[in-house]
């Protein structure tokens, strides 16, 4: 009988104790972001998908169609074409397309490419309705973004 | 007996506990035989979250396999990359320069703490209290920060490379980490108050779904589960790797197999591991932390190798067979999960539906790794 009173007094108590600590958290500030109203500012390194760099000085992007990127892909999902104009040193990128359905944000095409012609973008909002939508021509979206 | 009364004790039910069903925790599906709500049979139907990861690991390039072990146990995805890189680390002979390794582990111990609190969360919902899992989140949010801004990515980190890691940490990473360990060591109190102590949380936990130290061993069941049977076998100190032989910790171990004793084991093990990552912060020496000159292209030479780490779910092991091209001849995965469910069918006999969800809770499951 004393046990049976004890184990119900001491069982209260661990939930009173549990409604206390939840009660403490209610008065705690909030760590959750309001998403669509703020958005966070993404770490350096945070891996979105892939966009190309232009070279300040020439307007030019950088990558020199070596291909390292697309082969170093695992999943494929880059393709793109080169050219070398007449009298220029290097080639130069005519076409440059990421197929961002099948890409899985690994960094493998960043880290080969020699010529750090290629980083992450920091864009997280990536919600489309098609799935073209995902087929990104990054020649174009960098053209974009420079003109900005 | 009449044969009447017979069959009338005999009349089950076969309900399906999955594969969408919110206390399995992914596409798990279980089909139960019931006798009213005490199970006489549950039999694990596995295999809708199969990627054929084994597969293709044979038919790419060692490095274009990366980013796939990630993708197997992903809410500790540094464990599978670490067993792996330290695989065909050893098939080709490359050794890691002594930053890289602490950096390995400290990141990976991070991630075990990741785990736990997600599992703590995740399975006081399957016992039906909802709040902790809100504040094991918070927690667990800030260790994701901060492996967020060392790797780039949240769950399926993909860090690690043959001789070291892609990115070094920076000052601000190892602050916030020293003030994550003493934020967390804080929060232990409470959470021993809020749940330990909690007379529901007990009453549901001891003595519920014991699990003997015989069918751990005949399941081959690791981790948290053979622990909490009281069998201390950690690959941590059973065939160390990496830098563990050099730090001290304990291996927490509770013997009344339990679901007290798994979430116990699982507690401590918060505990240890952030001591790990203390010691291993304090001692983080200067230097490279790749190795030199490893080959884009690896072809490790001809052979055969298993390299077992101890993931935040029992012993991850990868075994690599190299026909001396660059890809392997042979990828076999042998993940925590598989192990830990095959116990289940035996295990759960007999119990009643809801004690069951919370041995299947404490297995720690993440279906995926079951599938690969
Ligand atoms: S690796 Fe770099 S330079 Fe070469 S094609 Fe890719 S982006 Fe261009
Ligand atoms: S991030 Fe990975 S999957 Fe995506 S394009 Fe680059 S290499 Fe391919």
């Amino acid at each position: 009988m004393w046990n049976y009173l004890k184990e119900i007094f001491s069982g209260g108590y661990s939930l009173l104790v549990g409604m206390w600590i939840t009660l403490r958290h209610t008065f705690r500030r909030p760590v959750t972001v309001q998403y669509p109203y703020e958005s966070l500012k993404m770490p350096a390194r945070y891996r979105g998908h892939i966009q190309l760099v232009f070279d300040a000085a020439t307007g030019q992007p950088k990558c020199v169609a070596c291909m390292a990127c697309a082969r170093a892909c695992p999943s494929n999902c880059i393709s793109l074409e080169g050219h070398k104009p007449e009298g220029a040193t290097r080639r130069v990128v005519s076409k440059y397309t990421l197929d961002f359905t099948s890409c899985s944000l690994c960094g493998l095409c960043v880290e080969s490419c020699s010529f750090d012609a290629l980083e992450f973008s920091k864009d997280y909002n990536l919600a489309a309705t098609k799935k073209d939508e995902y087929v990104m021509d990054l020649m174009k979206q960098a053209q974009g973004k420079q003109e900005k | 007996m009449s044969i009447e009364a017979q069959t009338l004790h005999r009349e089950t039910f076969i309900l399906n506990l999955g594969p969408q069903h919110p206390a399995t925790h992914g596409v798990l599906r279980i089909k139960l035989t019931l006798d009213g709500e005490y199970i006489e049979d549950a039999e694990p139907v596995i295999g809708y979250g199969h990627r054929m990861h084994e597969k293709m690991g044979e038919n790419r390039t060692y490095a274009k396999f990366l980013p796939n072990t990630g993708r197997m146990d992903y809410v500790a995805a540094m464990f599978n990359t670490h067993g792996y890189v330290c695989a065909v680390e050893r098939l080709a002979g490359i050794t890691v320069p002594e930053r890289a390794e602490f950096i390995r582990v400290i990141t990976a111990e991070l991630n075990r703490v990741a785990s736990h609190l997600l599992w703590v969360g995740a399975f006081l919902i399957d016992l039906g209290g909802f709040t902790p899992l809100l504040y094991t989140f918070d927690d667990r949010e800030q260790i994701l920060d901060l492996l967020e801004a060392v790797t780039g990515a949240r769950l399926t980190f993909c860090y690690y490379r043959f001789g070291g890691v892609c990115n070094d940490i920076d000052d601000d990473f190892i602050a916030g980490t020293r003030k994550f360990i003493a934020h967390l060591r804080s929060r232990m109190p409470m959470y021993h108050a809020l749940i330990t102590k909690n007379i529901i949380f007990r009453r549901r936990c001891e003595g519920i779904g014991p699990i003997s130290a015989e069918n751990c061993r005949k399941y081959g069941a690791t981790g948290p589960v053979i622990r909490g049977s009281g069998v201390a076998y950690d690959v941590r100190k059973a065939e160390p790797y990496s830098i563990y032989p050099r730090l001290d910790f304990n291996v927490p171990v509770y013997g009344q197999g339990d679901c007290m004793a798994r979430y116990l084991v699982r507690m401590d093990e918060i505990v240890e591991s952030l001591r790990i990552v203390e010691q291993a912060l304090d001692r983080l020496p200067g230097g490279p932390v790749m190795a030199e000159k490893v080959p884009r292209i690896l072809k490790p030479p001809k052979g055969d190798c298993y390299f077992n780490v101890e993931s935040a779910r029992g012993s991850f092991g990868v075994r690599v067979v190299s026909d001396g091209t660059d890809k392997a001849y042979r990828m076999k995965l042998r993940s925590p999960c598989f192990s830990n469910l095959s116990l289940f069918q035996e295990c759960s006999r007999g119990m009643l539906l809801a004690d069951a969800l919370a041995l299947l809770g404490t297995l720690d499951l993440v279906i995926p790794d079951i599938d690969r």
